[in-house]
């Protein structure tokens, strides 16, 4: 049986893993390699790495950390940020990326979906979204959550679906370090419109919110980020949870 | 040492990397004359099969890997790597494989349209016959796939993960072997399948 996943989220500015709330008040937390190791050791099944360096010229510290996980840790990595053409898709697939995620640049590059596909395969094509409820509707938000680009959540996630993207990533943020659960009514509308695989993000504050998750929407996966980094529970804790749960997990 | 077939299709990083860490040598063969010294060799693969077999045969690695399969040398295709080793692909129209092995690669879909695809995540492996290849691992453990096809009508299965319906996840014949999942992404257990390679 396929095993829901548990993925560990890494936000890295400057070398350094960071964690803020609603996308603001970031505040320093760890050394990127240290935490991958742990995470994996403890039973991560992926690990995905957001570069939110500013500047261009700190961009290859983030390549150098890539590399030096992805040296020490044999689990999937995915790798966003930043990513906005086939070369970026390129420089990190080259230091060990498995999955690279679209984001912004998807809006800004409407092509750049299929042509990724067509050159690394779907497999390595994630579309990530930052939703928020906005004009009675579910709504693509981009630059980090800052603009509204009146875009439809579920059409882009269908037109992703066709262009050849192999999973999506979907962070709500309107729940995003609120801490309070998972966007169960996003998350549904999403999975009911697309086929491919769907990982939740966004809202992760206890182990019940993972259980309340995949019991309640056919999701394959669970983002969290300062749940994990500030140990407030173990990954095997959780996984223990979720399969007491009756859900299936790779233990 | 083994050697690692590169003809431009997917990413020897990681599978480097693990390789190094199961204190096994790893040496990089993309031209003919690069592998005297191996003792083993790996043939890894991500992407569309039609558009990997070309790049096989116009790198003339198609005929080092059938030379070394021949000769008797242990031999690993990963993920597409290992579905170049069956007769026939219909991903994206039909394509001659290798035809080390029996069997034929068809979409996942048309067996299981109900569920997602890819394939992709960590599942659980089921052995189907005794394998040196899986020594180290016990009945159950899980792997990482990440699949839009998969193996059909092959004689050769040693492990199987359900999705949806029973699948093909490890095959072996003599010393030519194939894992649809990726040992090099499968944490410990990924480790100790290269490990069970590297010793037979």
């Amino acid at each position: 049986m396929l095993a829901k996943r548990i993925i560990p989220c890494l936000d890295v500015r400057d070398g350094r893993v960071v964690k803020g709330k609603k996308f603001a008040d970031i505040s320093d937390v760890d050394d990127p390699a240290a935490l991958a190791e742990k995470y994996s050791d403890g039973g991560a099944d992926e690990l995905v790495f957001y570069d939110i360096t500013a500047s261009y010229e700190k961009r290859t510290l983030f390549t150098d950390i890539l590399k030096s996980v992805a040296s020490k840790v044999f689990i999937p990595l995915t790798v966003g940020g930043g990513i906005n053409t086939l070369d970026d898709f390129d420089r990190v697939l080259k230091c060990g990326a498995d999955k690279v995620s679209v984001n912004s640049g998807a809006i800004a590059n409407r092509k750049l979906i299929a042509q990724a596909a067509k050159v690394y395969g779907d497999q390595c094509v994630v579309l990530s979204m930052d939703v928020k409820r906005a004009d009675g509707r579910f709504t693509v938000f981009a630059q980090g959550g800052r603009v509204n680009t009146g875009i439809d959540a579920l059409e882009w996630a269908k037109r992703a679906e066709g262009s050849g993207a192999g999973e999506i990533v979907v962070n709500s943020i309107d729940t995003d370090g609120v801490k309070k659960g998972f966007d169960i009514e996003m998350l549904t509308a999403v999975t009911q419109t697309v086929k491919i695989p769907v990982v939740a993000s966004g809202g992760a504050g206890s182990k019940d919110d993972f259980v309340t998750l995949f019991k309640s929407v056919n999701v394959d996966a669970g983002l969290g980020a300062s749940v994990f980094h500030f140990d407030e529970f173990t990954i095997r804790d959780l996984k223990n949870q979720l399969k007491n749960n009756g859900i299936e997990v790779r233990l | 040492m083994t050697g690692i077939i590169d003809y431009g299709c997917g990413n020897l990083f990681s599978l480097i990397s693990s390789l190094e860490k199961i204190g096994e040598r790893a040496e990089v063969i993309s031209d003919k004359s690069l592998q005297s010294g191996c003792d083993r060799v790996i043939l890894p693969g991500v992407g569309a099969f039609g558009n990997a077999v070309q790049k096989l045969k116009n790198s003339g690695m198609e005929e080092v890997v059938k030379t070394l399969a021949a000769d008797g040398m242990p031999l690993l295709g990963i993920c597409l790597g290992m579905q170049l080793l069956f007769e026939k692909s219909y991903e994206y129209g039909e394509h001659n494989g290798l035809s080390l092995l029996q069997g034929q690669v068809k979409p996942l879909y048309e067996d299981i349209p109900q569920l997602k695809i890819p394939h992709m995540g960590w599942n659980s492996l089921h052995f189907t016959r005794q394998s040196k290849l899986f020594k180290y691992v016990e009945e159950g453990e899980y792997v990482y796939f990440v699949h839009s096809f998969h193996a059909k009508q092959c004689a050769d299965i040693l492990a199987t993960s359900v999705y949806g319906k029973e699948i093909c996840a490890a095959v072996g014949r003599q010393n030519v072997y194939g894992v649809q999942f990726h040992p090099e992404k499968s944490g410990d257990t990924g480790l100790r399948i290269l490990k069970g390679f590297v010793e037979l």
